[in-house]
C-alpha cells in the first residue's frame, strides 16, 4: 500500500523527475568529464568548475531545508545557516584530527591552532572526531539537538512569525561571536583549515573532487526525495495548514509545536550535511559562514526560485549563486544592488518565484481579459495573491482574505495591532 | 624657614608686581650657578627665585636633570643634549645654539643641598601661578613624589591658598606628608583624613604606612581608612561600570527608539533601518566637510539635516515598498532587507568602502573628574541626555500633538481613522518617515562615538530588534527600560567575562525570555488571536 503511494508520488511530481534524473546524469558526467578527459578536450572540467558546481549542489541542498520549514510550514528561520555551519565545523573537524603529524607543529594529536594557543590536552569534545561514523554522526546530530533545543522552546511558548525570525538571527549571530573567540576551541577567527586528506584520499586530487561531487549531487536527490515524501504525506498536509493558519490548525487539534518542532530539526540536519560537504570542497569553515547575511541569503534562493516548491528552492539557488559567480568576477560592486534588487523585486513581484512565473503570467492574462485593461491592477494584484502568510504576532486581524480588494484590507492587517 | 618665608614673601610679591624686570639682572643673579662651592650655587638659586622669569625653570628643571650647562667661553648657561660625540646646545629660552664639542662645555654639577632647593623652588613657581588648574595640578604632581621637606612649602601655601578646590588638594598633600613623618597624633589625624580620599597617592600612602606604622592606635585607624577605601574603589568602580552600562544603554536606546516607532508602532519590520542609522553618520560626514571652519556647531546643524535626509528616504521607502506589504510582515523583512544591501552598496560606491572621519567637536571630548579612580567622559555622558531627549520628544509628539492623535488612531483601528477623515496612508508614510528620521538622528550621536562605514547599521540592527522585542512591541516606555537593562546588564557582565562572551549571553538571555515572554517585558494587555 505505501509503496504504492510512493509511486504514485514519484509518477505526480515531473519537474521533480527532472530533476532527479538531471542530478544523477550530473553525478555520472562531471566525474567522468573530469577525470577521462585531458586538459585541452572540449568536454575537459577541470577541478575549479567541479568544485565550483559541488558548491552549488551544496547551497541547493541547504535551500531544500531552507524551503521545507519556510515554504511549507512557514517558519521563517533567519538562522539557518548556523545549523550549515555546524555541519560545517563538524566535518572540519573530522578533517583536523585527520592532518595528524603533518602540521606545522607535527603534533600528533592536537591541531595548529591549539599547539599555537599552548594548549597541552584535546578538549573533550573534539574527542572521537578521528573517527569518521563519529564524525558523521555528529554532522547530523549538533544541528539536531541545536534545532531541538531551540525549537522547543520556541514553539512550545508558541514564537511565531517575526519574532521567531529575529531570535533565529540573534541566534545565529549568537553564534559567529562565539565561535569568533579563541578559547572556543575552534580555531577562532581563522576556523579550521589546511585539511589533508578525507578517508584516506588526498583532497587535492581531483578524483577526490569528483567523487565529492557525486556525493553531493546524491545527497541533494536523497534530500530531495526526503522532502517530498514529508510534504506529500499526511504529515505535510499538516504543515501546509499550519503555514496557512497556525491557529486554525491547533483548534482542529493537531499539537503544532510538535509538527513543527519535527519538521525544523529535520531540516536542520539537511542543513548540517550541506555544510559537511560543502567544507572539504572549498577546504575551509570560519565563523564568517554563522554571519546573518548567509542565512538571509538562503532565504533569497528560496524566495527567487520560489517558496513551497522543492524544485524551485533548487533553481532559485543555483541561479542566484551562478549570479553571483558572474557578478562578483566581472562588476563586483554591482552584486549587492543585484541581490538587494532581487529581494526587492521578488517580495513585490513574484511571490511565488521564478517556478510560479508561468502560473502567474497566465493568471494576469485570464484576470486581464475578465476586467478589461485595468492598468493599475498588476503590481497590487500580484501582492494579494501571494500565499497566506503567518500573521505577525500580536496582530488581531482576521484570516487574509485571499480574493478580496488589493489595498485598502490589506492595509487593514498590517496595523491592525496596538 | 625663615628664609623659605623670605621667599614665599618676596615671590607673593613678585608675581603682582615685578613682571618688567629687566632680563639682565636674571642673568646676573644666575651668574652663581658657574661658582664653584655649592654655597655660591644655593645663593644663586635664591637670587633666580626673586625674578618671576620663565628662565627659573627651565634652568632649576635642567640642573635638576643634570642638562644644564655653561659655556667655558662666555660663561652663558645653556641646556646640552649628547649627540653622538659632541653635544647639542640650546639656551633657556629653547633657541638653538648648535653643536658644540664636550671640551667646550661645563656642566654645573648639584649635590642634595642643592636639589631640595631646587625641588622647593620649582613647586613653589608652580603653586603660586596665577592659574588655579595649574596650582591645582602642581599639587597632583608633588603627590605623586611626595617629600617630607615639603612640608612647610604646603603648610605656606594652605595659608595662602584662595580656590576651595586647591586648598582642599594641598591638605590631602599634607595629610601624606604627615602621615609618614608626623607624630602620632598628627599621623593618626592623617589617616583618618585620607580614609575616603581616592586619588592613588593617598591610598598608596595609606597602604604604605600600614605595613610600616608601630604604634598601634595609629594603626587603628590607618586600618580602617584603608579598609574605607578598598570599599569606595570598589564602589567607584560599580559606578563606573555603571555608567558605562547606561551609555550603552543610551546608545541601544537611540538605535532603537526610531525601530520601536516603525516596528511597534506600525507593525513594519524594517530591516533598512540599521542603514538609516548608517545614513544619519553620513550626514554627519557630509556636514562636517561642507563647514569646515565650523566644526564646533557641524552637530547641531547634522541633527535636523540627517532627521530630513533618513526621514526623507524613509518616506521614500514607504511609499516605494513597504505599502505594499502591508499585512505580509515576512516579505517586508526581506523587501527591506534586500534595500538596505542596496543602501550599504549605494553608500560605499559613492563613500568608498572605508570609515570616514568624522571630527569629534571639542566640546564633547575630554571628561568630567569625580574623584581620582572616577571620570566621566563627556561624549557618553551627552549621549545618555541626548537619548532621554529624544525619547521624550517623540513621547510627546506621539501622546499630546494632533498628529500623534492621528497615528495612534490609524494603528489602533485603520477603517475607523479612515472614516474619522484621517489620510491612513498620508499618516503610514509620515510615520515610517518619522521612525527612520528618528534613525538618522541617532546616526549622529554614534558617528560620535563608532567608524562611520558602509557596515555601521548592520552592527546595530539584530541589537535594536532585540531592544525592541525585550521590551515589548508597541511601547516606548519598554524600549526605554530594555536598552538601559540590556546595556547595564551587558557592562556589569563584562569584567567576569569579557566583552564577546557578555554580548553572546545578553543574546542567550533575550531568546530564552521571548521563550518566556513572547511579547517583552511590557507586553499589551488584551486578548489577541494570531492568524
Amino acid at each position: 500500500m505505501s509503496r504504492s503511494i510512493i509511486v504514485s508520488f514519484l509518477m505526480r511530481d515531473k519537474v521533480g523527475n527532472a530533476l532527479l534524473a538531471v542530478l544523477l546524469a550530473l553525478a555520472i558526467i562531471v566525474p567522468f568529464c573530469s577525470l577521462v578527459f585531458e586538459p585541452g578536450d572540449t568536454f575537459y572540467l577541470s577541478s575549479y568548475w567541479v568544485t565550483l558546481l559541488g558548491k552549488y549542489l551544496c547551497y541547493a541542498l541547504l535551500a531544500v531545508a531552507v524551503d521545507l520549514v519556510w515554504g511549507y510550514c512557514g517558519i521563517l528561520s533567519l538562522g539557518h545557516g548556523a545549523f550549515f555551519a555546524l555541519g560545517g565545523y563538524a566535518m572540519g573537524m573530522y578533517l583536523m584530527r585527520q592532518i595528524g603529524e603533518r602540521g606545522v607543529y607535527a603534533n600528533p594529536l592536537l591541531p595548529d591552532f591549539m599547539v599555537f594557543l599552548n594548549w597541552t590536552e584535546l578538549p573533550w569534545y573534539w574527542q572521537g572526531f578521528d573517527m569518521f561514523g563519529f564524525a558523521m554522526l555528529m554532522v547530523l546530530l549538533v544541528p539536531g539537538a541545536l534545532a531541538f533545543l531551540f525549537g522547543y522552546l520556541a514553539f512550545r511558548s508558541r514564537v511565531t512569525g517575526v519574532y521567531l525570525s529575529i531570535i533565529t538571527q540573534a541566534l545565529t549571530y549568537a553564534l559567529m561571536l562565539a565561535f569568533f573567540r579563541n578559547d572556543m576551541g575552534f580555531g577562532g577567527n581563522n576556523g579550521l583549515t589546511d585539511f589533508k586528506d578525507i578517508l584516506g584520499f588526498n583532497l587535492q586530487h581531483s578524483g577526490t573532487r569528483a567523487a565529492l561531487f557525486s556525493l553531493s549531487a546524491l545527497a541533494l536527490a536523497g534530500g530531495y526525495l526526503l522532502c517530498r515524501f514529508i510534504v506529500n504525506s499526511k504529515l505535510g498536509r499538516v504543515l501546509i495548514a499550519i503555514r496557512d493558519s497556525e491557529s486554525r490548525t491547533r483548534f482542529i487539534g493537531y499539537r503544532v509545536e510538535r509538527f513543527k518542532l519535527f519538521v525544523f530539526v529535520v531540516s536542520a540536519m539537511l542543513a548540517g550535511v550541506a555544510g559537511a560537504l560543502y567544507v572539504p570542497q572549498v577546504g575551509i569553515i570560519n565563523p564568517g559562514e554563522f554571519a546573518p547575511l548567509n542565512s538571509i541569503e538562503s532565504i533569497v534562493w528560496v524566495a527567487v526560485g520560489g517558496r513551497g516548491t522543492l524544485f524551485g528552492a533548487i533553481f532559485g539557488a543555483w541561479m542566484v549563486n551562478f549570479g553571483k559567480t558572474w557578478f562578483t568576477g566581472a562588476f563586483p560592486e554591482l552584486w549587492l544592488f543585484f541581490l538587494g534588487g532581487l529581494f526587492v523585486v521578488t517580495t513585490l513581484w513574484l511571490p511565488k518565484g521564478v517556478v510560479g512565473l508561468s502560473a502567474q503570467l497566465s493568471k494576469m492574462r485570464r484576470s486581464k481579459a475578465a476586467s478589461g485593461a485595468n492598468t493599475e491592477a498588476p503590481v497590487q494584484a500580484q501582492a494579494v495573491e501571494a500565499e497566506p502568510q503567518p500573521q505577525q504576532a500580536s496582530q488581531v486581524a482576521p484570516e487574509p482574505d485571499k480574493q478580496a480588494e488589493p489595498t485598502p484590507k490589506n492595509l487593514d492587517q498590517g496595523a491592525a495591532n496596538v | 624657614m625663615k628664609t623659605m618665608l623670605n621667599k614665599l614673601l618676596g615671590l607673593v610679591g613678585l608675581v603682582v608686581l615685578s613682571f618688567g624686570v629687566l632680563a639682565d639682572d636674571w642673568q646676573q643673579a644666575a651668574s652663581g650657578l658657574t661658582g664653584k662651592s655649592s654655597n655660591h650655587k644655593l645663593a644663586a638659586i635664591e637670587a633666580m627665585l626673586e625674578f618671576d622669569d620663565p628662565r627659573n625653570a627651565v634652568a632649576l628643571q635642567g640642573m635638576l636633570d643634570a642638562e644644564l650647562y655653561y659655556v667655558k667661553a662666555d660663561r652663558q648657561l645653556v641646556i646640552a643634549t649628547k649627540s653622538g660625540r659632541s653635544f647639542l646646545l640650546t639656551d633657556l629660552q629653547g633657541e638653538s645654539l648648535g653643536e658644540v664639542a664636550k671640551s667646550k662645555i661645563k656642566r654645573i654639577t648639584v649635590n642634595n643641598r642643592i636639589r631640595r632647593e631646587i625641588r622647593s623652588g620649582l613647586a613653589m613657581m608652580a603653586l603660586a601661578g596665577p592659574d588655579e588648574d595649574a596650582r591645582f595640578s602642581a599639587v597632583r604632581s608633588l603627590m605623586a613624589n611626595v617629600e617630607a621637606e615639603q612640608l612647610p612649602l604646603v603648610e605656606q601655601r594652605l595659608v595662602a591658598e584662595t580656590s576651595a578646590k586647591v586648598q582642599d588638594k594641598l591638605r590631602e598633600l599634607q595629610a601624606i606628608i604627615l602621615l609618614e613623618n608626623g607624630d602620632d597624633a598628627q599621623r593618626q589625624s592623617s589617616a583618618e583624613f585620607l580614609g575616603g580620599r581616592m586619588d592613588a597617592p593617598s591610598r598608596n600612602a595609606l597602604l604604605r604606612a600600614q605595613s610600616d606604622e608601630q604604634n598601634a592606635e595609629v594603626l587603628a585607624a590607618i586600618n580602617e581608612s584603608v579598609a574605607r577605601n578598598q570599599q569606595l574603589l570598589k564602589l567607584n568602580r560599580a559606578a563606573e561600570n555603571l555608567y558605562f552600562g547606561l551609555s550603552l544603554g543610551a546608545v541601544l536606546l537611540l538605535a532603537a527608539v526610531g525601530l520601536a516607532i516603525t516596528f511597534g508602532v506600525m507593525g513594519v519590520i524594517n530591516m533598512a533601518h540599521g542603514e538609516m542609522i548608517m545614513l544619519g553618520a553620513y550626514t554627519t560626514y557630509v556636514v562636517q566637510q561642507l563647514m569646515p571652519g565650523h566644526i564646533e556647531l557641524s552637530l547641531v546643524v547634522a541633527i535636523p539635516a540627517a532627521f530630513l535626509v533618513s526621514g526623507a528616504m524613509g518616506v521614500l521607502i514607504e511609499r516605494g515598498i513597504i505599502r505594499f506589504l502591508y499585512g505580509r510582515p515576512l516579505e517586508t523583512l526581506l523587501a527591506t532587507f534586500g534595500l538596505s544591501l542596496v543602501l550599504q552598496q549605494l553608500v560605499r560606491s559613492i563613500f568608498g568602502p572605508l570609515n570616514q572621519a568624522v571630527i569629534t567637536p571639542q566640546w564633547l571630548s575630554g571628561s568630567l573628574e569625580i574623584n581620582g579612580v572616577l571620570a566621566l567622559t563627556y561624549n557618553r555622558l551627552y549621549i545618555i541626555i541626548f537619548s532621554f531627549m529624544v525619547v521624550a520628544a517623540l513621547w510627546l509628539l506621539i501622546s499630546k500633538t494632533f498628529f500623534g492623535l492621528q497615528v495612534r488612531a490609524v494603528t489602533q483601528n485603520r477603517a475607523m481613522a479612515n472614516a474619522m477623515g484621517i489620510r491612513s496612508s498620508w499618516v503610514d508614510a509620515m510615520t515610517f518617515g518619522l521612525g527612520s528620521g528618528v534613525a538618522g538622528i541617532a546616526g549622529v550621536a554614534l558617528s560620535q562615538l563608532t567608524n562611520v562605514g558602509p557596515n555601521l547599521g548592520q552592527n546595530y540592527i539584530i541589537d535594536s530588534f532585540m531592544v525592541v522585542v525585550f521590551g515589548g512591541v508597541g511601547n516606548l516606555f519598554g524600549t526605554v527600560v530594555a536598552a538601559m537593562t540590556l546595556g547595564v546588564a551587558n557592562k556589569l557582565a563584562e569584567p567576569f567575562t569579557g566583552a564577546v562572551l557578555a554580548k553572546i549571553l545578553v543574546l542567550v538571555f533575550i531568546i530564552l525570555f521571548i521563550q518566556k515572554r513572547p511579547r517583552g517585558m511590557f507586553a499589551l494587555k488584551g486578548r489577541m488571536v494570531e492568524d
